[in-house]
């Protein structure tokens, strides 16, 4: 439970912050600290399984068939982490609380923070791939509310925008590289799936694997050439850059690359990527950042080079240099966060970033400039300083390389140029701000900050120092125990101290530090070569991007839908008939080797019927009352044609559907427009439609007849051999609905009913005059209803209902059933409207259908609620057989509670609309719409 | 008999797609109606033709392999009724579409804004 925890508290921490914002900013900041602090705890608490390397495993499972499970594991890896995250986090929070202005929504801000923390946990702490995916994605989503957390800047919403649009995509990348893994290796589990690197490497899909996860980890840690989002995410306030780019965002890049080390590196691809791209960004970010003359624009190219030197170090080919990344990771996320708390300072002091403006500081603020220079020499790698010793790990490591061949001396110089850099920025940290004469028209007269905002930055360059003396005291363990999860099996010799003697690395360092105070020295001259070149603003490029590709996608769209549903139905069509014909082509004969019925005179009679009834249902269209009898034929011949098939149920269903549809329509005809002003579409118009609709008649009758000629195989033998001893029913349409398939029929039942109480809610206020005359200027009929056929309906309504009870109680053994048995009670009661009138219907109808509708779905419910009492699966049926006096032998099953479920929606949604559109015809409806 | 309903499967899909392509409201739920009974008769008709024999299990004697295919029965009895309130709701959808836009003119009723 220890892993989840870690995470769970966090979590429910997120929305400490937005209730207790009202305290003040002591009492909010202190509330929000707790959920972190207490998940420190429980991290530190499970400090000696970790370094004894005992794996704590928490798993639930979600979706077992799938392999999908909740899974969080803690090995060192995750333990380091955690603990850059928690521990820099709670720092980050007791800095904020001095940074943040009055007009700051401090409890929005903790609340993203918090967020962001949890989705960095998650990442950390995932034993699951699709899970880390999960948080990962979170990670940018959160990162970029907190980016984006000053939002009436522009600056900080494009920022935003840019570094999500680049990590989200990435996280694309990422998905499919690992759902490939889990596929190759047929595992989610993040721990069996270090132990199958052979397989991945031994797979086809290898290159596309390495390739979209670098994807994935370049984008998210700001590796060449997607670096150009880090710089513009500056515009955040500045504790969001000294935790996102110190610890946490940047870092999930080089974590996942070292999470995955021991299941994908070990190859020549692998290190050929990932050294030469953190190569070429360790040089590029250093480079650019000695020219930045902001001071956050600095050390956002800093954080860059430094990116590159640990994902070098994670390509080069030896156990060491793994060793020496992960050290660096702990190492610049100190000194970075402190780093970045100080330029915060500086800003809040002075009133600006401005490194041409920042001069002779010291003397202002000496405390704060002598934490922010001892920083900066760990950055630079100043022996006595943390810094130093993971970097002269990898000036020892470049040294070893053959990866470029007789050129691989390359590697070592390259770095040690880098190393130069990077000591020449880290000067001009220093001394551009706080010596170098004195200060430019500053906002504010600097001084030093509040007690407490220094805090942070003291505990951290203290570490960096005591780090950097007696390395292994402070960090052994823990550095021991990470590289044990990274590489997966016994660690090497390697030593950790400050003194190694006189040897190749220290001469790297010797020569970087001299290089770097000349190129220092010099700079002016380098300055002048550096603004020969016009600065490419990435913003705009990124930007100019974006909307080409959104003027693109909107020409497509408009090409597509230009929101004519004609045009839109055409197209879809379009689509449906190649998706139907392409299979057909593949075809040699149409007919197939089924015997064919022969025709008799009945089924060709039908079917003229049907076609004549079809064709002139189209041609009188625009004659609504005749087109509405074409149609009833239609459906009349359809339902004959399910009796005569052997359709029994469907045939007595669409009988009576019939009737209701042909009643809708005829009182959609009374409150749809009267006439159509429209003069129908052009005539080239009217052909390509002809057209396409016998093609795609065409295609389906084709389809049908190919199907009809061919033998099938289906399910239903099991349906036909289970119906009596499963279901106790020998209906077996009606043993599906209510028995095998009754979840499906309970879905369908709900959706009835939603659909029936949405025409309710659409209908309540709709306006609505009453025509006196028809379109030709006939009056109505005063005989409004005539008694002949109000007495017949009156008199054949017990029958019908009769017959409908009956229809209901045999429908689990013959044709019958809750759906046909509703339909017929409910036409039986329209017909009552017809013949009455809704004034007459209304003194008589003491219920309401919307009630009706919820008691037949609370019924189908609660059966299938009920079984789970038994401790049965939801809606298994119960049946048993009774002898009853006189009755004799009789079934009761639960399948028939269901049953009536059904038969009540179905009652109740069909009153429902037509009798809610028949309102529509009368003066009830006026009443009600005045009032 | 095959091609025979083949055919009138063919021929109602061919209608219903036209009236649904018109311009008019009412000749477009015309046209959902042909299609629900084009779309029920097509998956009833594939399933195979069986005559008199309804999937109906007399006891004693075992269920015979030519009974008619219970399962697409299922199917469409559902798909009936429900179609009918889809209708329905289509039905009161246009109309309360029509009240907002005042034109019967499927090709006017463009805007999401008015």
């Amino acid at each position: 439970m220890t892993a989840l925890w870690i995470l769970l508290l966090p979590a429910l921490g997120m929305v400490v912050p937005l209730l207790t914002a009202k305290w003040g900013r002591n009492g909010c900041t202190l509330m929000t600290a707790l959920a972190p602090l207490a998940a420190l705890l429980v991290l530190l608490q499970a400090t000696p399984s970790v370094f004894q390397a005992i794996p704590i495993v928490s798993t639930f499972e979600w979706v077992p068939i799938l392999g999908l499970s909740v899974s969080f594991h803690l090995d060192g890896l995750g333990y380091l982490f955690g603990l850059l995250i928690l521990g820099i986090g709670l720092l980050v929070i007791l800095y904020a609380r001095y940074y943040l202005s009055d007009r700051d929504n401090m409890g929005r801000f903790y609340a993203y923070l918090i967020f962001f923390m949890s989705a960095m946990l998650g990442v950390v702490l995932s034993n699951n791939v699709v899970q880390l995916w999960f948080f990962w994605e979170l990670t940018s989503i959160s990162s970029f509310l907190l980016i984006s957390f000053w939002s009436h800047k522009s600056d900080a919403r494009k920022g935003a925008r840019m570094a999500l649009t680049v990590t989200g995509a990435g996280g694309l990348a990422l998905l499919a590289a690992l759902l490939l893994m889990a596929d190759v290796t047929g595992t989610y589990e993040v721990r069996e799936l270090l132990q199958q690197g052979d397989v991945l490497r031994a797979s086809d899909y290898y290159t596309v694997i390495v390739v979209l996860f670098l994807l994935g980890a370049f984008t998210k840690s700001a590796q060449f050439p997607f670096h150009f989002w880090l710089p513009h995410a500056m515009a955040a306030p500045t504790p969001v850059s000294a935790y996102l780019h110190s610890a946490t965002m940047v870092k999930a890049g080089v974590f996942l690359m070292a999470r995955f080390y021991p299941a994908l590196s070990g190859t020549e691809l692998w290190f050929v990527i990932v050294s030469l791209t953190g190569m070429i960004t360790m040089l590029v970010g250093a480079y650019l950042a000695l020219f930045k003359h902001d001071l956050k624009g600095l050390l956002a190219y800093s954080t860059i080079s430094h990116l590159g030197l640990i994902t070098l170090l994670l390509g080069l080919n030896t156990q060491l240099a793994a060793i020496a990344a992960v050290f660096h990771i702990i190492n610049h996320a100190v000194f970075k966060a402190s780093l970045f708390m100080a330029a915060g300072i500086i800003d809040h002091e002075s009133g600006t970033r401005d490194m041409r403006k920042l001069n002779g500081l010291f003397k202002y603020m000496p405390y704060t400039a002598t934490l922010a220079m001892v920083a900066a020499a760990s950055m630079a790698g100043v022996p006595l300083m943390n810094g130093f010793l993971s970097k002269e790990m990898m000036f020892a490591e470049t040294l070893t390389q053959e990866t470029l061949g007789a050129l691989s001396w390359w590697i070592p110089v390259l770095a040690t140029l880098a190393g130069a850099l990077g000591v020449a920025y880290s000067l001009r940290f220093m001394h551009d701000v706080f010596f170098n004469g004195e200060p430019i028209d500053l906002p504010r007269t600097p001084h030093e900050p509040p007690r407490f905002m220094r805090v942070p930055v003291e505990f951290l360059v203290v570490l960096c120092v005591f780090v950097g003396i007696i390395p292994q005291f402070m960090v052994g363990d823990l550095l021991a125990a990470a590289s044990l999860a990274v590489l997966q099996h016994e660690l090497p010799y390697y030593s950790l101290s400050l003194w190694h003697g006189f040897n190749l690395p220290l001469l790297m360092s010797v020569v970087a530090v001299i290089g770097g105070a000349v190129l220092y020295w010099h700079r002016r001259h380098l300055f002048h070569f550096y603004g020969q070149f016009a600065d490419r603003d990435a913003k705009q490029i990124f930007e100019g991007a974006v909307q080409a590709l959104q003027t693109a996608m909107v020409a497509v769209n408009h090409w597509l839908d230009n929101a004519s549903l004609q045009r839109f139905m055409f197209l879809l069509v379009l689509l449906a008939l190649i998706l139907a014909a392409s299979p057909l082509l593949h075809l040699h004969e149409t007919v197939g080797t089924q015997p064919q019925l022969a025709l008799n005179w009945v089924v060709g009679l039908a079917a003229m019927l049907l076609i004549v009834a079809t064709l002139l249902t189209v041609w009188w269209s625009h004659r609504r009352l005749l087109a509405l009898i074409a149609l009833s034929v239609v459906g009349l011949i359809v339902s004959i044609s399910f009796a005569y098939f052997s359709a029994p149920d469907l045939a007595l269903t669409q009988l009576s559907v019939e009737v209701a549809t042909i009643i809708l329509f005829l009182l959609a005809l009374f409150f749809l427009p009267q006439s159509s002003p429209v003069i129908d579409s052009p005539f080239k118009i009217i052909v390509r439609d002809l057209g396409v609709a016998a093609l795609f008649g065409s295609v389906i009758g084709t389809l049908c007849y190919v199907m009809l000629t061919r033998p099938l195989t289906s399910i239903s033998a099991f349906f036909l051999e289970n119906s009596v001893p499963g279901g106790g029913g020998t209906n077996v349409v009606n043993v599906i609905l209510v028995d095998f398939r009754g979840f499906d029929t309970l879905g369908e039942i709900t959706v009835l009913g939603i659909a029936a109480l949405g025409i309710y809610k659409l209908l309540a206020r709709i306006p609505l005059y009453m025509p006196t005359t028809d379109s030709k200027g006939h009056r109505w009929s005063q005989d409004r209803h005539p008694v002949l056929l109000a007495l017949v309906s009156q008199s054949l309504l017990p029958l019908a209902l009769l017959v409908s009870a009956y229809i209901f109680l045999r429908g689990h053994n013959l044709p019958g059933g809750g759906f046909i048995a509703g339909l017929i009670t409910a036409v039986a009661l329209v017909q009552q409207y017809v013949a009455h009138g809704v004034d007459w219907m209304k003194g008589r109808i003491v219920f309401n259908y919307q009630a009706i509708i919820a008691a037949g779905l609370l019924i189908a419910t609660m059966t299938g609620v009920g079984s789970m009492a038994f401790g049965r699966e939801f809606l298994t049926t119960w049946f048993d057989y009774v002898s009853w006096p006189i009755v004799g032998k009789f079934e009761i099953a639960s399948a028939l509670i269901f049953d009536l479920g059904v038969y009540l929606t179905v009652v109740g949604a069909t009153l429902l609309i037509l009798a809610n559109l028949g309102k529509l015809t009368t003066t009830e409806r006026l009443r009600a719409g005045e009032g | 008999m095959e091609v025979v309903m083949a055919f009138v499967v063919a021929t109602l899909f061919s209608c219903a797609l036209y009236m649904m392509m018109r311009r008019s409201i009412v000749k477009l739920v015309i046209g959902l109606i042909l299609l629900s009974n084009a779309a029920n008769l097509l998956i009833f008709v594939v399933s195979g033709l069986t005559r008199g024999a309804p999937p109906l299990i007399i006891e004693g004697v075992d269920p015979s392999p030519f009974v008619a295919d219970p399962l697409p029965q299922a199917l469409i009895l559902t798909a009936i009724v429900i179609s009918f309130g889809v209708l329905a709701f289509a039905v009161v959808l246009i109309r309360r579409a029509y009240e907002v836009v005042k034109t019967d003119d499927l090709d006017q009723m463009k805007d999401t804004d008015t």
